[in-house]
């Protein structure tokens, strides 16, 4: 099959389990109510699987290898604790915790700064063992999430119910404001990621190889960082993390579609991705009857799937 | 020497006192001399029996690192980072979901059939890798880790059990009173075994042909070192909880001191053993005082800052 007929039989595929979500029980009476609840929810699903799937190819592309992504070098895990960090610090009453735009723009910025000095952490020598690297993201995200924990005791109770949201991937109380305050931001990164699809496609065969071709790679992983960060930001505050959701997507994508543009992938990606979030949540509600929640499935496919990764050498 | 021995003995009695003394309950030491029955019974309900488990799980996680670091040959082998503890409190829920009624010495049963089969498992698994960088092994390790535990939580999800299961994962010693610790003492013999055993693990870290061409039969010794760690870390999962990188960083900090020879290394990775974990504990008694943070966190926070310059330090992987 050729590659845009698989991209729009997913992208159908997309639209229907959306329709789904949105459309179930719908009557003329309940239609108000329904859906200012359920666009939200929609909103924010299609939202983060978009800044997932996006960010974490993205990812792969600047640090050339096919394994690593943000969420398991740890970069969500770091929000969440920036997220239990301010609490501590201003106290849970405060504008900076309570007004979402506020407390989006300030621990964004603050993850900017964070997630550059990682990202210099990890990749400031270039000759670096990919394990090596993966190892140690591994245990970073540990420690950032025992640093959560640790901060989580310190604060007051009441004060932890306001970020208990963020820290569990969940779908079911979404805050509306939120979503709708991240649309716009996650289309100009997305728009800007379309527009330098052509540059990725050159990063994607090696920094040297893009440098003389007359990349400035330097400015561009420096520009992909700061957007990547954006989306984990987003991502991790619409839905809390979802570790190993970035790297399938990824991987999938790669397998469906033969493609190496990235015009292409991104598109690809992100319904790719859409389609898994929506289905596997679709799947927790109506199949599992909420007996499970998306992220014990994702964590348990994902990680058998990244054992097979790592056993199979199917990278670098 | 002499004076080592001397310096650590102190370090370990200043501990102890210190660890008698902290807690809520305000009692002096003249109040024990005085035989003051309110002191007394502080002392032998909560206080001597806290510390008795932290030395055993101290101990015995650490024991538990160095034997499981000999058999799989590397050096960031632990309890925690090969699947064992994540297959242990898979046991553990499982016991306590299917066999609740049963007594705590068949939930330990299970516990340990559980880690042991897990065990086995991962070693089988990696002995049919071929390529091993230092790197691979706790990394996959980790994620199967991962992969065990997402199980146990979506039995906790239907069971209705996760908020158990937080508090059965986050290890605390705040809960530790005399008549619910006593498993914990199975470190005791398993520490005596591992130290005759030393030997033959030092042998089996060299190699499996290495060690056959001596004379020993390898996949028993293996066998002998999984239900040894199976056993320690079964015992601390169910009466403390999951205590991470503990089993690592300990004989990681040892060997950078005293080298690599076994035998001489178990004494003094039980003694690191202890007093870290005392001293994490005694520190998580007094930042929120009168409260207390779970050990668990303190000691996963410097495990974990410890374990990356281990990663770092190590050159071969660079």
């Amino acid at each position: 099959m050729r590659d845009p007929i698989k991209l729009f039989i997913i992208g159908a595929i997309a639209f229907i389990i959306c329709a789904l979500f949105l459309g179930k029980g719908l009557t003329i009476d309940n239609y108000q109510f329904f859906l200012s609840r359920r666009i939200p929810k929609v909103l924010a699903i299609i939202l983060s699987a978009m800044a997932i799937a996006s960010s974490s190819l993205i990812f792969q592309t600047v640090t050339n290898n096919r394994i690593l992504t943000p969420s398991i070098l740890g970069f969500d895990s770091l929000y969440v604790m920036i997220q239990v960090l301010l609490v501590a610090i201003f106290g849970g009453f405060s504008a900076v915790v309570i007004d979402s735009e506020m407390n989006f723009l300030l621990s964004t910025s603050i993850m900017t700064f964070c997630s550059m000095v990682l990202f210099h952490f990890y990749f400031k020598s270039r000759q670096r063992n990919i394990f090596t690297l993966l190892l140690i993201g591994v245990v970073l995200s540990s420690l950032f999430n025992s640093a959560t924990g640790f901060f989580t005791m310190v604060i007051d109770p009441d004060e932890f119910t306001y970020i208990q949201d963020s820290m569990f991937a969940s779908f079911n109380n979404i805050n509306a404001e939120l979503v709708y305050w991240c649309v716009v931001p996650l289309l100009l990164c997305f728009a800007y990621l379309i527009k330098l699809a052509n540059k990725l496609d050159v990063m994607w065969l090696g920094i040297d190889n893009a440098t003389s071709l007359g990349v400035d790679t330097q400015k561009l992983t420096m520009h992909i960082m700061f957007v990547i960060t954006l989306m984990v930001s987003i991502s991790t505050a619409l839905i809390g993390p979802v570790l190993f959701l970035g790297l399938i997507v990824v991987a999938l994508t790669r397998q469906l579609f033969r493609t190496y543009q990235h015009q292409f992938l991104l598109l690809a990606s992100a319904l790719v991705s859409i389609v898994m979030l929506a289905g596997g949540q679709w799947m927790v509600e109506n199949l599992f009857n909420f007996n499970t929640t998306i992220s014990v499935i994702i964590n348990f496919l994902g990680g058998g799937y990244f054992l097979f990764l790592l056993m199979k050498h199917k990278f670098d | 020497m002499k004076f080592t021995h001397f310096f650590a003995i102190a370090i370990l009695l200043a501990l102890t006192c210190a660890s008698l003394m902290v807690g809520v309950a305000d009692f002096s030491l003249s109040d024990i001399f005085h035989a003051d029955p309110h002191a007394l019974s502080i002392l032998t309900t909560s206080r001597l029996p806290r510390l008795l488990a932290i030395m055993l799980a101290g101990a015995g996680l650490s024991i538990a690192g160095l034997i499981m670091q000999q058999i799989v040959q590397n050096r960031f082998a632990a309890p925690s980072t090969t699947g064992t503890i994540d297959w242990a409190m898979f046991g553990y829920m499982v016991a306590l979901v299917a066999f609740a009624k049963m007594s705590s010495w068949v939930h330990l049963l299970i516990i340990f059939a559980f880690s042991v089969f897990g065990t086995i498992l991962f070693i089988h698994f990696l002995q049919r890798l071929k390529f091993k960088s230092t790197v691979m092994v706790p990394l996959i390790g980790i994620m199967y880790g991962n992969v065990v535990s997402s199980m146990t939580t979506f039995i906790a999800y239907k069971y209705d059990l996760v908020q158990s299961l937080n508090s059965w994962t986050v290890a605390n010693f705040a809960s530790v009173l005399r008549g619910n610790y006593e498993f914990l003492y199975i470190a005791l013999p398993v520490a005596v075994l591992a130290y005759f055993y030393a030997n033959k693990f030092s042998a089996a870290s060299v190699g499996e042909s290495f060690a056959k061409n001596i004379g020993l039969n390898y996949q028993r010794i293996i066998m002998i070192g999984v239900i040894l760690v199976a056993l320690l870390s079964s015992s601390v999962v169910m009466i403390v909880g999951m205590i991470p990188f503990l089993g690592l960083i300990v004989p990681n900090i040892v060997s950078l001191f005293i080298g690599d020879n076994m035998r001489r290394n178990l004494p003094w990775t039980a003694y690191v053993g202890v007093v870290l974990v005392l001293s994490c504990d005694i520190l998580g008694r007094l930042i929120i005082f009168p409260y207390e943070i779970p050990i668990s966190m303190i000691i996963s926070l410097l495990g974990g800052a410890v374990f990356i310059y281990l990663i770092l330090r190590d050159k071969s992987n660079a």
